[in-house]
């Protein structure tokens, strides 16, 4: 590549990374406006303040917030580690087992993983209050595993399906059961795809806004999607855009901090090596 | 240690096609077996049957004198080495090694002690803290044998070993297999394509062709006293010549002259309007360079030489014939059955290196004809084999294995 073709990819990087970013970039100056400055016409705040994390999380909005904050970090963990963990199983058995019905399985997960989630929302809302499941966090739990597994399965599946035959055998005939074998050389093998797909499944539940607003009426198990919804402003006539911006900063932050430590871990290289090269 | 009894063994997949079909083998006690074959001959499938990672049909597998079809492979005892190796990539290679002992929750300082006797054999001492990721493939292969020889098991299975490594390292990795097998004494079997490693390793070679057997025999009687056709072309590089002939009166019309059979051969052939007749290269020569001595033992011919490859030790020479369309048919359904493809009808000859014969050149050849088989082109049947001699090449091979093991045995205990 000559000097000029590298500055060209440069600059058009460059565009697109602002582009991209600029929304948030946004909300991180927003949420540093005080309320007489938020719509001062500008991008960067007149004078910054943090004055809006302070009602978020200590002043008027922190008994909304800070329980929602701990209901969506509980109820997304919760139904992240539930669907990796009946994901993996599945998989395994897509991936490895000749069953009648796995077609059947596969495409099932497919149209669960497509079918809009407003359209069972209501149904569910009479469902969950009949049966008490409403406003508690199973009652958040199930509705996100259904969110969350059938991407967990087809990309579980893909990365078992990528560990050649052999290995299991391997093991088997080292004296392995099949279940020591699953756990001893599979698992481990097939770890980075585990990462990846609670990753993505951890995303999905931690994004949702339909369930958490719909199935939740009180702090016991809103999450924060919802709770950000229901922000006022410190009188009727104001709304409430500079807390929403602060809350909206925190929430990205997990999610960010979680990319950043798996994303070594996000590679599928780890099967170099189990057979030639 | 232990023998392996297969009887009647039948292997139908969902198609009703039988890859292995009524397969008999007793392996003995410390013996080393080779099943050889093409491609898609049932070897692997055999020996995947073996260890118990294939359904058996039906049949009888009995190793070390229990009936094990209904046994999981880990309650076999067997140890196997995977053509591509199957190491555990997120464990270090001394963990591979110990893999099987941690199974069978063997204590830590057993462990250690195995896994170090293992490395010592093999030589893996400096690579016992890496994975396998950073190891080269002749060092991957011996850690998978690692693994294979830490347990006390009662056989070796070894499914193609050394196909996936290079020519040189697989002649060293091919003597460290014999020297490991004759050192440990224990029952091996051994499949692979390669005739080579077939003939160098095998205390007897099982050969089979669409999953029947051919012929079980010590390498020497395979290449001197083959059963029919296909062992015939399968044993031996480059491969046996096969003339067409028309025999009467025990004279041999082949397009490179005729040839006279002693009285016992001449009975067995008796008169045919097509038989093949099997040279091996090695009994051509250059005719200006035959011994004086051996020189009535065989007959002389004039041949135009298509082509010549010199390799240094020896020389080959390409000599085209022409052949009847039922006769060239034949060879070419032949040709196709061992996985090669004939193109045209010629005879490979080994000449002396110093021969100064040249391509395009018409030359005189000498060939020695008391070594010649006489094959029926219709069943593929030798009909000159000598069954007694055979035998007696394989009596001597089994006497040969007995000695070494013991002497093994003994050199191990002392």
């Amino acid at each position: 590549m000559s000097t000029r073709e590298k500055v060209g990819w440069g600059i058009g990087g460059l565009l697109i990374i602002i582009y991209c970013l600029f929304p948030i970039a946004w909300i991180v100056s927003l949420s540093f406006k005080s309320s007489s400055d938020i719509s001062n016409g500008e991008f960067l705040p007149t004078s910054a303040t943090s004055e809006n994390y302070a009602t978020i999380l200590t002043g008027d909005a922190a008994e909304l917030f800070l329980p929602a904050l701990r209901n969506s970090f509980g109820i997304c963990l919760i139904a992240t580690a539930l669907a990796c963990l009946l994901a993996m199983f599945a998989a395994y058995a897509i991936a490895r087992l000749d069953f009648p019905g796995k077609k059947i399985i596969l495409s099932t997960a497919l149209a669960v993983a497509i079918f809009p989630v407003i359209s069972i929302v209501t149904p569910l809302f009479n469902l969950w209050r009949e049966i008490g499941l409403y406003d508690t966090w199973p009652g958040l739990i199930l509705p996100y595993l259904s969110l969350t597994l059938p991407i967990s399965i087809w990309t579980l599946s893909a990365f078992f399906r990528e560990i050649p035959w052999e290995m299991e055998q391997a093991a088997q005939v080292d004296g392995a059961t099949p279940w020591q074998a699953f756990r001893k050389v599979i698992v481990p093998l097939a770890a980075p795809g585990v990462f990846t797909t609670a990753i993505i499944a951890f995303f999905l539940a931690w994004n949702d806004f339909v369930y958490g607003i719909s199935l939740t009426s009180t702090s016991a198990s809103r999450p924060v999607p919802a709770a950000l919804g229901l922000f006022t402003g410190a009188s009727q006539f104001e709304s409430p855009t500079g807390p929403i911006a602060a809350a909206a900063v925190i929430v990205t932050i997990p999610v960010v901090v979680l990319v950043l430590i798996f994303q070594r871990r996000i590679v599928a290289g780890l099967t170099n090596g189990a057979v030639k090269g | 240690m232990a023998a392996i009894e297969m009887s009647h063994i039948v292997k139908r997949y969902g198609d009703g096609f039988p890859a292995v079909n009524d397969v008999s083998l007793d392996i003995a006690d410390g013996e080393f077996m080779i099943l050889v074959g093409p491609s898609g001959c049932g070897k692997s499938t055999l020996l995947r049957m073996i260890v118990g990672l294939e359904d058996i049909t039906s049949g009888d597998m009995v190793i070390g004198g229990t009936r094990v079809n209904d046994k999981a492979p880990r309650e076999r005892n067997l140890s196997m080495v995977f053509q591509n190796y199957a190491l555990y990539p997120h464990l270090t290679v001394y963990e591979n090694i110990a893999f099987p002992l941690r199974l069978a929750k063997v204590p830590d300082a057993e462990v250690k002690a195995k896994v170090e006797q293992s490395a010592n054999i093999l030589e893996l001492h400096e690579h016992l803290q890496r994975k396998p990721a950073n190891l080269s493939g002749g060092q991957r292969q011996r850690v998978a044998m690692g693994r294979a020889i830490v347990r006390d098991a009662d056989a070796f299975l070894f499914d193609e070993p050394l196909s996936n490594l290079d020519a040189k390292l697989r002649g060293q990795m091919r003597a460290e297999i014999a020297r490991l097998q004759r050192r440990l004494g224990i029952t091996t079997v051994y499949v692979t394509h390669d005739q080579t490693e077939a003939m160098t390793l095998g205390d007897r070679v099982c050969v089979l062709k669409k999953g029947v057997i051919q012929q079980v025999a010590s390498p020497r009687e395979l290449y001197e006293q083959p059963t029919n056709l296909f062992v015939a072309g399968f044993i031996g590089s480059p491969p046996m010549n096969f003339l067409p002939a028309s025999a009467s009166n025990g004279k041999l019309d082949t397009p490179f002259g005729t040839i006279q059979l002693d009285e016992a051969r001449a009975q067995q052939v008796g008169d045919r309007d097509l038989v093949l007749v099997g040279v091996r290269p090695e009994m051509f020569e250059d005719a200006s360079l035959v011994d004086e001595a051996l020189r009535d033992k065989g007959a002389r011919f004039t041949a135009q030489v298509d082509v010549t490859e010199w390799l240094g030790d020896s020389q080959y020479a390409y000599l085209p014939y022409e052949s009847s369309p039922e006769a060239a048919a034949k060879l070419k359904e032949l040709a196709q059955e061992l996985d090669g493809d004939q193109l045209r009808t010629q005879a490979i000859v080994s000449i002396d290196s110093t021969s100064r014969i040249r391509e395009g050149q018409e030359a005189e050849f000498w060939f020695d004809t008391r070594k010649i088989h006489v094959f029926d082109p219709q069943s593929g049947d030798n009909l000159t084999r000598d069954a007694e001699a055979g035998a007696e090449l394989t009596r001597q091979a089994t006497e040969d294995r007995k000695a070494q093991v013991e002497r093994a045995r003994a050199t191990a205990s002392a």
